[in-house]
């Protein structure tokens, strides 16, 4: 059973604006902070390369901003985490704070890279997550509400209206995001669909 | 009206639905390397699980591999534990491993191609995005995340939403000197790089079914950066043919039942498609891209975009491209100096592509100054380079032959671009810092063309070789 803090019907926090289309998994993560065997640590390299110029200073962009520092969710624009399916994305963004993410579209992958980690990523209109981002710059005390049940963002007042894919908001509502054990439920029905499928029993050539 | 191949192939996998209301699916081949897959056996030992379907399972090393030395222990430490860590979780749960003395190591997709593993019909997945390769063969192949290959592990299923399919409808003919690679290129600039996202893409049409295994795996590679999560093309002759006699092929015995069964699949002329697409194959040139995403291509002859000539929506993203690439809107993209050619990586490291590209360096030389780097594929792709001389015809030209991995795709292991330079890359990604700079810049083009780029120190059409 889903315990009620691992469910995701209402995500609250202060937002984080990042403006820009097309943001890839590379951006999210290098690929040089993969070398490793656990997703230990991600956290701090979270842009790391955005953040920096190519000196190693600290540049303008939000995750340097102090007025965003203990912002939960970043709201984003059109395919964002395009590129490699590495979990470490979603995982670092986790790992830096981050629970929820609004924005026009995500890369499927991504997606659901951050529904395996009960991290919520909410669509919402173009014209919506630009209003979004404006509201957090102007003031980034604005609280966030993401509810899932009523599939609307709030914030200042206002509601935006949100979509999911059907399963994952069920997932994220009902806690249930980690798949393993409803799947393994159905051994025996896997070993049937197995069984069904003519490659499983050929000869290799060898 | 009759259902089209991934409607068959999803069915077949299906084992049932999920209360999400997802589906779950069988997965007939799981292939793990070493960056994406240590987490995940991780969670599977913390939760005393055990790998279902171990036979189904296969490894390799392929991300951090060196491809200079590759002697024990790794130069580089983190390396290291990473090839350890992948050779204990194999062990521990019986999977094969293609190591460096099988002489089968190589690209993850590169290798379950070349070994027959991947098949028509099949359901694969890897936690690698490029996994859409595999779809060259009629399967449906895709990327996954980690907390996903522990599923796989333990379950040989995944909970999915089924895809939506799109027809790309490929007419007409490629010209001479334009292949695979420029064909993707030019279908992503067309559909952009989000085009895709919801759907699986069916490539058909003549211009692809002339193309052979190596140009379809190409092609297939790529649908991820188009947004499409899995690619494919029908199955055929020429797919039936790659696939006769490999070690992990069906025998003799069952071979025909298997080829019978995969023309089964094949989606016939009246099958039915949420979506479709036309593309006319004529029109197309060799292409490159000057931005920092893979729709931003177009043909070497052609003039960079103007800002003003753009949709609203794709301007700040061109002017963002225009501004980290040092490239100027209305100029010419031929002529673009470079530092860097790099041929190898999943999508175009194949033996096939070696030889396009050796086709062009023969008895060249290297520009002055340019750094230029072959990887094959695979230690069976550079077995066959090897015995064809085309490791000695690159050496003579001045690009240095390497050992296979990953390499400079995506620059995990000591390859690396330095500080802004420019590569030619055959590899599948120009995003800002991929090949290892944070300020390193990227054009993909097909082998060819970067053979033709390392030769002139610039960017050239391959076609006036």
């Amino acid at each position: 059973m889903a315990s009620a803090d691992s469910r995701r019907a209402l995500v609250t926090g202060r937002g984080i604006p990042l403006c820009e289309d097309d943001v890839d998994t590379d951006r999210i993560i290098p690929a040089r902070y993969m070398k490793g065997v656990s997703f230990e640590g991600l956290g701090e390299h979270a842009f790391h390369d955005a953040r920096r110029n190519p000196a190693g200073t600290l540049i303008d962009h939000p995750f340097n901003d102090k007025r965003f520092a203990g912002a939960s969710i970043l709201v984003v624009n059109r395919n964002f985490g395009c590129g490699s399916s590495r979990e470490h994305a979603p995982q670092a963004l986790a790992r830096a704070g981050i629970t929820a993410l609004v924005g026009e579209s995500f890369a499927e992958i991504f997606a659901g890279n951050c529904v395996t980690l009960g991290m919520v990523a909410a669509r919402v209109s173009a014209a919506d997550a630009k209003a979004l981002q404006a509201l957090v710059q102007k003031d980034p005390t604005t609280s966030i509400e993401i509810d899932l049940g009523k599939r609307e963002v709030r914030a200042a007042g206002k509601a935006y209206a949100l979509s999911l894919p059907e399963s994952q908001l069920q997932a994220l509502v009902t806690g249930t995001w980690d798949s393993t054990g409803a799947l393994l439920a159905n051994e025996a029905l896997i070993a049937k669909t197995a069984a069904s499928l003519p490659y499983m029993g050929w000869k290799t050539a060898g | 009206m009759s259902r089209n191949l991934f409607d068959k192939v999803w069915e077949s996998h299906r084992v049932g639905a999920l209360p999400t209301g997802q589906d779950q699916l069988f997965i007939g081949l799981h292939l793990i390397h070493e960056v994406t897959s240590p987490q995940a056996f991780g969670m599977i030992a913390e939760r005393g699980m055990k790998v279902l379907y171990p036979e189904r399972s296969f490894a390799t090393a392929d991300h951090i591999v060196p491809t200079t030395s590759r002697k024990r222990p790794f130069e580089d430490p983190e390396a290291e534990a990473m090839l350890v860590e992948l050779e204990r979780n194999v062990k521990l749960h019986g999977i094969s491993f293609f190591d460096f003395a099988s002489g089968r190591q190589g690209v993850v997709h590169v290798v379950g191609p070349e070994l027959g593993l991947t098949q028509p019909g099949m359901t694969i997945a890897c936690g690698d995005s490029h996994t859409a390769t595999h779809g060259a063969f009629g399967a449906i192949a895709f990327g996954i995340g980690t907390s996903q290959v522990r599923d796989v592990l333990a379950t040989q299923t995944l909970a999915l939403d089924r895809p939506r399919v799109r027809k790309i409808d490929v007419r007409g003919s490629l010209g001479k000197g334009v292949g695979a690679k420029d064909l993707i290129l030019y279908i992503m600039a067309e559909l952009g790089v989000e085009g895709g996202l919801g759907y699986a893409y069916e490539y058909s049409g003549e211009a692809v079914t002339s193309l052979s295994m190596e140009g379809r795996m190409t092609l297939c590679n790529m649908s991820i950066e188009g947004g499409a999560r899995s690619g494919y093309v029908s199955p055929d002759a020429t797919t039936y043919d790659y696939l006769k006699g490999r070690p992990y092929s069906p025998g003799a015995a069952d071979y025909d039942r298997a080829v019978a069964w995969w023309q089964s699949l094949a989606s016939g002329p009246d099958a039915s498609f949420d979506d479709e697409k036309v593309i006319d194959a004529d029109v197309i040139e060799p292409m490159v891209t000057w931005g920092i995403n893979p729709g931003q291509g177009l043909g070497v002859g052609a003039r960079m975009p103007r800002l003003a000539d753009l949709p609203a929506e794709r301007r700040e993203g061109a002017r963002k491209a225009y501004e980290y690439m040092g490239l100027a809107e209305g100029a010419p993209i031929a002529g673009t100096k470079i530092d860097v050619a790099f041929i190898g990586s999943c999508t175009n490291g194949r033996i096939e592509d070696l030889r396009a590209a050796a086709a062009i360096a023969r008895g060249r030389k290297v520009a002055t100054g340019i750094r230029a780097l072959v990887v094959p594929g695979s230690m069976q792709v550079d077995a066959a380079a090897r015995a064809e001389g085309l490791d000695r015809l690159f050496s003579e030209a001045g690009f240095e032959y390497r050992e296979p991995g990953c390499s400079m795709c995506l620059a995990m292991n000591p390859d690396k671009l330095r500080g802004r330079e420019v590569s030619a890359s055959s590899s599948n990604r120009n995003f800002i810092g991929r090949q290892g700079s944070p300020t390193g810049r990227t054009l993909l083009m097909s082998p060819t063309m970067v053979a033709a780029a390392a030769l002139a120190g610039e960017v050239v059409d391959s076609r006036s070789f």
